[in-house]
């Protein structure tokens, strides 16, 4: 039997484990990453690459406050990143544009973004209604059935992959002890101390942080605590390189720092089928072409379907157990934007600070095995 | 119009003559066969290379003859990266390799 | 644009995919037959409806076999799409294809993959530069636009294939340069263990040693138990350096043509989520079927090289078995037990045991040193593999994550065994637990309108 003992163990490798180690290494703690295998689902490896705060919290404005939060953290954590690692993880903060094909879709985005500025009141949290014409001044090549869209400066974007690589290496940098191909079956309990067991190895640790998407609940079940996710299946489709014609992301399409142009956003209750699809795929593709019609032509290389987590009311689960203090659960579906308050906001917390009132509105004790569960369909 | 001398040479007379059609390969004519593939009569031309890799930059030339390793792609009648080894010579297509592209066009699709 | 359902759908027409179509069709199916290729004979039988005298008889009686299979898929009406491109297979057995540039979705109650082979990477330094194409290529442009080399070429690696294109550009005139063979040479230990099957497989014996005759006459200079290969050449392939018995060489040579065997071309089965397993004795991923070619999903099958290297001949009768198991399945006409395919294709693959030992490339051309390009698409090197190992990646999906290698338009095509071989020998892993890449659609790229019009 192997027995690894450090100050934390973060259950899980990915967006959301490796920052929130990050913090914690940060904060001069001994950190033990326990992460699953080439095969495991990996949503990290799904995610569209935005950092984005506008239209987010929508019925729950301490949501807009925490992503918008994090955005502006993000350049101090690309900073330290590029520093530690050498790796440049692209972050651009240039504003963003959230595309609306219809004016039904104009007025609701509207309302919903009134409806946030009212309750954030903060005069840096804006955005600005632009026009057909206005939105293609910014965005040259939009097509003409594009309606309008929203602007905020807010935005902007990275590359995902990069990010986590990035993450990794600082991670090993600053001594992490990383574990793979794990499947944890178990975490107990004794005398303030967790063991998280797989097989014959064991993890401890006084403090255990449960970060594995999809099997957090599972996981969190262990150490007394009820954290719902389900899978949202997101298809996303990357062209071949095109020339640079892409100054801002938008909801639907960005262009990646490698010219590639990346086409989303699709969401679908489709249980734990990751397999790319038809007719969503050709969804995707119908859209992007009546956004720049000049996509038509381009060439799509590959596509991925991932299965994202989402929460009953997707918006993220800050919890420690109450009947086990020192563990943890952290689980959200943006795992990119909020990277830097997962490394410089949740670790401390986690480290033993106090809570901060900012993740006040995300216990997970919010839910109870009878919540109702809101659908999300494209 | 070869830069460079052809790699590849046909047998001795083949009877009776093969069916050629006229290609336009960076703005110069070529007889090619129509039963043989584009990138096989870009090789009998004297074409040694036909893309720049995205990455690199490096000069990239027909290698499987197949379909499967993606290096044989040029502009065809205007589309970008087709698969020479997969297209069948017409009369009148124009062909644009390395040669008559701009770096970054040889390199990925113009939007 | 959305097509009637058909009986059966066969993928490739080759050799599998010809016999499959053929067997179905006989027992009253409705069959659709797709390649992209202009034509049907696959790679084995590339051009044979349209080659002459001169290529057959360089080529050999084996490929003009081809144009009996070629004929009686004309003669028995089989619905054909030329020029066709697969770029999606669903699970429910529905096929995406483009077909002179328009979109196709075709729903199919059984499917055949036969999808054949390729060559295998053979990655050393300087194989991306122009000049440096595959023994396979050479051979293709024989059979499809009776090309063969204008200067003297070099040729390079092991395997039956290799030796083959030496002795036909010989019978076609054409002067070969040099044959560097990286295999370890004839063991003949080895040839007395594998004496029974040898024995049974006499024909394709008296054939390789026959061709090594044609070789040897010709006087071409033939270097054994070659390592240390390398190209060399700014811009184009201008020499070939190697050492040979601990001699080393430089040979100045405008075209190298590589060949260390051909391996199942699996994307489609792959894309599938189909079961694959791991076969050491080939050095490559296979599809676990039953006795029928039947994947681990129903209905959908595979024949040929494309279920595991066998040759032309197995090839033909693993496509005439899953034809009949579709039949079988349908309830078409009389049914068949497939066993009298089954003794042919285990006598034809007697044989393959000594070959698979005889000819397995060397770990130097599988596992290639840290400069060596791994993946051509995005340049990615062995080393920028084994880095990422470092950085805890175990597996081909993680490094591709962090390497985009895998993620050009090859979609790891010509990466994929190279890169869960160097993972294997980085972790200590065997390649059965370090997995291949998630392959998905497009298997060939499409544009988003065409992609749109669904």
């Amino acid at each position: 039997m192997n027995t690894h003992t450090s100050d934390v163990v973060v259950v899980g490798g990915g967006l959301v484990g490796s920052a929130v180690a990050y913090g914690l290494l940060r904060q001069g703690l001994s950190v033990a990453i326990v992460d699953g295998g080439d095969d495991a689902l990996r949503a990290s490896r799904g995610n569209f690459g935005l950092v984005w705060v506008q239209g987010k919290g929508y019925g729950l404005a301490d949501y807009a406050r925490w992503s918008f939060g994090s955005a502006r953290l993000w350049p101090g954590l690309r900073d330290a990143l590029r520093e530690e690692t050498g790796i440049d993880v692209e972050l651009q903060q240039a504003g963003g544009l959230h595309i609306c094909l219809t004016e039904d879709e104009m007025r609701q985005r509207l309302e919903r973004l009134e409806w946030l500025r009212r309750e954030v009141n903060d005069p840096a949290y804006q955005h600005t209604a632009l026009s057909a014409d206005e939105a293609r001044q910014r965005l040259p090549g939009l097509g003409p059935e594009v309606h309008g869209a929203t602007y905020s400066p807010m935005d902007g974007h990275c590359n995902p992959l990069k990010l986590l690589r990035a993450l990794h290496a600082a991670n090993q940098r600053r001594g992490a002890a990383v574990f793979n191909r794990i499947q944890v079956d178990g975490i107990a309990h004794q005398g303030g101390v967790f063991t998280v067991r797989a097989g014959e190895n064991r993890w401890q640790a006084p403090r255990v942080v449960v970060a594995a998407g999809l099997a957090t609940q599972a996981l969190a079940a262990m150490v007394d605590m009820f954290v719902p996710v389900r899978p949202n299946k997101g298809q996303v489709l990357i062209t071949e390189r095109v020339a640079p014609f892409l100054t801002h992301p938008t909801n639907y399409i960005r262009q990646t720092d490698e010219g590639t142009v990346q086409i989303g956003d699709s969401m679908e209750e489709a249980g734990y089928d990751d397999m790319v699809r038809s007719p969503v795929n050709a969804k995707i593709a119908a859209r992007a072409v009546r956004c720049f019609p000049a996509l038509a032509n381009a060439r799509v290389v590959r596509t991925w379907a991932a299965l994202r987590i989402m929460s009953p009311d997707g918006f993220p689960m800050y919890q420690e157990s109450a009947t086990l203090p020192g563990a943890f659960a952290v689980t959200c579906h943006s795992g990119v934007t909020l990277a830097a308050n997962h490394a410089y906001t949740i670790a401390p917390w986690i480290a033993g600070g106090g809570k901060p009132a900012a993740i006040a509105a995300f216990a997970a004790t919010r839910f109870t095995p009878d919540t109702e569960v809101k659908p999300y369909g494209i | 119009m070869a830069s460079n001398q052809p790699l590849f040479q046909p047998l001795p007379a083949v009877q009776p003559a093969p069916d050629t059609v006229s290609v336009q390969v960076d703005g110069a004519p070529v007889r090619m066969s129509r039963q043989a593939s584009l990138a096989a009569g870009l090789l009998a031309a004297g074409v040694t290379a036909v893309r720049r890799s995205p990455v690199g930059g490096e000069a990239r030339a027909p290698y499987c003859m197949m379909g499967v390793c993606f290096e044989c792609l040029v502009h065809v009648d205007g589309v970008p990266n087709q698969q020479a080894c997969l297209v069948v010579p017409q009369e009148g297509m124009r062909v644009q390799t390395l040669r008559s592209l701009a770096a970054s066009e040889s390199e990925g699709a113009h939007v | 644009m959305s097509e009637p359902t058909r009986d059966l759908i066969v993928i490739g027409a080759g050799p599998a995919g010809m016999a499959a179509a053929l067997a179905a069709r006989r027992r009253g199916l409705d069959v659709l037959l797709l390649d992209e290729q202009p034509d049907v004979g696959g790679q084995i039988y590339r051009s044979i409806t349209t080659t002459d005298a001169q290529r057959q008889r360089i080529l050999g009686p084996d490929y003009s076999h081809g144009a009996s299979l070629a004929d009686a898929v004309k003669a028995a009406g089989i619905a054909h799409w030329p020029g066709t491109a697969v770029w999606q297979v669903d699970t429910d057995k529905t096929v995406h294809a483009l077909r002179g540039g328009a979109n196709h979705h075709i729903a199919a109650k059984a499917l055949v993959i036969a999808t054949g082979a390729m060559e295998r990477p053979f990655p050393v330094p300087g194989w991306t530069l122009p000049g440096v194409m595959t023994a396979g290529a050479g051979q293709i442009l024989l059979k499809n636009a009776s090309l063969v080399p204008r200067a003297p070429a070099v040729l390079a690696g092991c395997g039956p294939l290799l030796y083959l294109l030496a002795a036909q550009y010989l019978r076609a005139g054409v002067a070969i340069q040099a044959i560097l063979d990286t295999a370890g040479g004839t063991d003949w230990r080895l040839a007395i263990r594998h004496a029974t099957a040898l024995l049974a497989g006499w024909g394709y014996v008296r054939k390789g040693l026959g061709l090594l005759r044609e070789i040897k006459a010709a006087g071409v200079p033939f270097h054994q138990g070659v390592e240390k290969l390398r190209i060399e050449g700014a811009d184009a392939a201008e020499a070939v350096a190697f050492t040979s018995r601990g001699q080393a060489h430089r040979i100045p040579c405008g075209l190298v043509l590589l060949h260390q065997g051909v391996v199942p071309n699996n994307q489609v089965t792959w894309s599938l989520r189909a079961q694959h397993h791991w076969d050491d004795e080939q050095l490559c991923w296979v599809p676990t079927c039953d006795a029928w070619g039947q994947t681990s999903l129903p209905g959908i099958y595979v024949a040929g090289d494309g279920a595991g290297i066998g040759g032309a001949l197995v090839a033909e009768l693993q496509g005439e078995l899953a034809g009949i198991a579709v039949a079988n399945a349908l309830g078409q006409g009389e049914r068949q037990d497939g066993e009298a395919q089954r003794a042919r294709i285990r006598q034809h693959l007697a044989i393959r045991p000594f070959l698979n030992q005889q000819y397995r490339p060397k770990d130097e051309f599988r596992i290639p040193a840290d400069d060596v390009i791994v993946c051509r698409c995005e340049e990615v090197t062995a080393g920028s593999i084994r880095a990422q190992v470092a950085l805890g990646c175990s597996g081909p999906n993680q490094t591709k994550s962090f390497s985009r290698c895998g993620m050009g338009p090859c979609q790891g095509r010509q990466c994929g065994l190279t890169v869960t071989e160097v993972i294997a020998q980085a972790t200590g892993l065997p390649p059965a637990d370090v997995g291949y890449y998630r392959i998905r659609p497009p298997l060939k790229s499409l544009t988003l309108a065409q992609l749109a019009s669904e």
